[in-house]
């Protein structure tokens, strides 16, 4: 694996983000309206924004970087510069690297600006430390980048890509324990949502608002997190077969 | 023209045992969607010079060069490249390839897409764009070029690193004449620096500007020989012409 390949990849797609001002606004701005907005919505009950404030930390970086990735991949496939890269002496594990590391760079300057905001003037309670709240959100964002790259294995289309996106997350979002904890799910259900990642890393935000000290349950959760988004990545290199139809 | 004559005209078997072949195909049938779009195929060429691979639409040339490109499935027979087989790191590092439809990153400049080609190849950006008329275009972004513009961007991003072996699908087409013109001086600039070009077109016209001209119909090899060796085989100058008669003796 060269690390030159790896960055270069890593800065050819920043560019590409640097030259769309508009959609880095975006996933930057919108976390912080919703936050925002759940803030105005509970502004009486604060504790049950502390409860759902924290969890959505964890969403945003999911989003975001899976629709991304999962375009950006699509649009690689389609116009054939991947098959190009391909027939280059570029990796596939160094060009997803490259993917990996570019949007965990930018999933750490979103969950910068979106914790500054939430932690701050928005007032919500964390107990754990804020770092790992950082860290935290920078795993979820590589495991959007691996599910986003499988998914665009799926599809032909953009139209059919996004598509994706209410499968593969809004289902992790509803059985993640946000709505209902986990343990009072029927157990069918708790045992599907033991089985998805979000749900882990949004027991990880659980520890961290509610819990002093709560740094080793959450390093497990982070863990497990981390091991789905090395098995997406995985499973994604082998989509990307050099020789097609 | 300055294409240099072949002293044996065989078009039958057209590897040429006293050369060293950049890429040689021994009996390569390509399948694609349950029908053989390449047919037993032989052919081979060598370094140093311009190979042209023309045919009409649909007549497997694209399929030809994914083939060396490594990136073609159901390929039967052998394909060697570099003495090596297609896809591995040996020729993927001596490579330089240009698809048909232009594949560079839109939402790139022009310099910034020949820059991450250079960084994955390890080569220089060097004179490309220069090379390819794009030099006053470097700043621009790739959405914003005209068609023939962003092919030749594509074309730039092949040529960085100096590659041994270039697969170029198309260079010319949608050009303006004057450009079609140098960019058919730059392939024979190139050949003369050692490199081995497989040049395809479907205009035949542009048959005379190469050494040594495959042509495919049909998945099938109608011959292999040099602009000079056609005319004559042929007995005319026009290319298109030429073609015809060359089935029609068949």
């Amino acid at each position: 694996m060269s690390a030159v390949r790896t960055l270069a990849t890593a800065r050819r797609v920043l560019l590409q983000l640097r030259h769309d001002p508009r959609t880095i606004a975006l996933m930057l701005l919108v976390p912080c309206v919703l936050e925002t907005l759940l803030r105005l919505i509970y502004a009486r009950h604060h504790a049950i924004f502390d409860q759902v404030g924290g969890p959505l930390l964890a969403f945003f970086p999911l989003t975001t970087v899976f629709l991304v990735t999962s375009i950006a991949l699509l649009r690689e496939r389609v116009t054939g510069t991947l098959e190009r890269l391909l027939t280059s002496p570029l990796g596939r594990l160094e060009l997803l690297g490259g993917y990996a590391l570019s949007f965990g760079l930018f999933a750490t300057a979103q969950a910068i600006v979106v914790c500054a905001l939430t932690l701050g003037p928005l007032g919500l309670r964390v107990q754990g430390p804020v770092a790992l709240l950082v860290v935290l959100a920078v795993c979820v964002a590589l495991l959007g980048t691996g599910l986003g790259l499988l998914a665009s294995a799926f599809a032909r289309t953009e139209f059919q890509v996004v598509q994706f996106f209410p499968l593969i997350i809004l289902p992790q979002l509803l059985l993640c324990g946000l709505i209902v904890a986990r343990d009072r799910m029927p157990s069918v259900l708790h045992a599907i949502s033991d089985a998805l990642p979000l749900s882990y890393a949004v027991d990880g935000m659980h520890h961290l608002s509610r819990q002093v000290g709560a740094g080793g349950a959450v390093i497990a959760d982070i863990a497990i997190v981390l091991a789905f988004a090395a098995g997406a990545l995985m499973l994604g290199a082998a989509t990307l077969r050099r020789q097609t139809d | 023209m300055t294409a240099p004559r072949i002293a044996t005209a065989r078009t039958d078997t057209p590897s040429r045992p006293s050369r060293v072949d950049a890429v040689r195909f021994e009996r390569v049938t390509v399948e694609r969607g349950g029908r053989d779009v390449l047919r037993d195929i032989d052919a081979s060429f060598a370094a140093g010079r311009v190979t042209g691979l023309f045919g009409p639409s649909g007549s497997g040339k694209s399929t030809m060069i994914r083939a060396i490109a490594g990136v073609q499935s159901r390929v039967r027979g052998s394909v060697t490249v570099l003495g090596e087989r297609p896809g591995v790191m040996a020729v993927r590092r001596a490579l330089g390839y240009m698809t048909q439809s232009p594949s560079v990153y839109d939402d790139l400049t022009v310099a910034e897409n020949v820059r991450y080609f250079a960084a994955i190849r390890g080569g220089e950006v060097g004179d490309v764009l220069d090379r390819v008329q794009l030099g006053p275009h470097a700043k621009q972004l790739v959405r914003n070029l005209s068609g023939g513009q962003r092919a030749r961007v594509s074309l730039a991003t092949a040529l960085v690193g100096r590659p041994r072996l270039l697969l170029l699908d198309e260079p010319t087409v949608g050009l303006d004449p004057l450009l079609r013109r140098d960019l058919w001086h730059l392939f024979r600039e190139l050949a003369g620096e050692g490199a081995a070009l497989l040049v395809s077109s479907h205009v035949l016209d542009e048959a005379r500007h190469c050494d040594e001209v495959i042509l495919l119909r049909e998945g099938r090899i109608v011959a292999q020989l040099s602009p000079a060796e056609l005319s004559a085989r042929t007995g005319t100058d026009d290319m298109d012409e030429a073609f015809i008669r060359l089935i029609e003796q068949r």
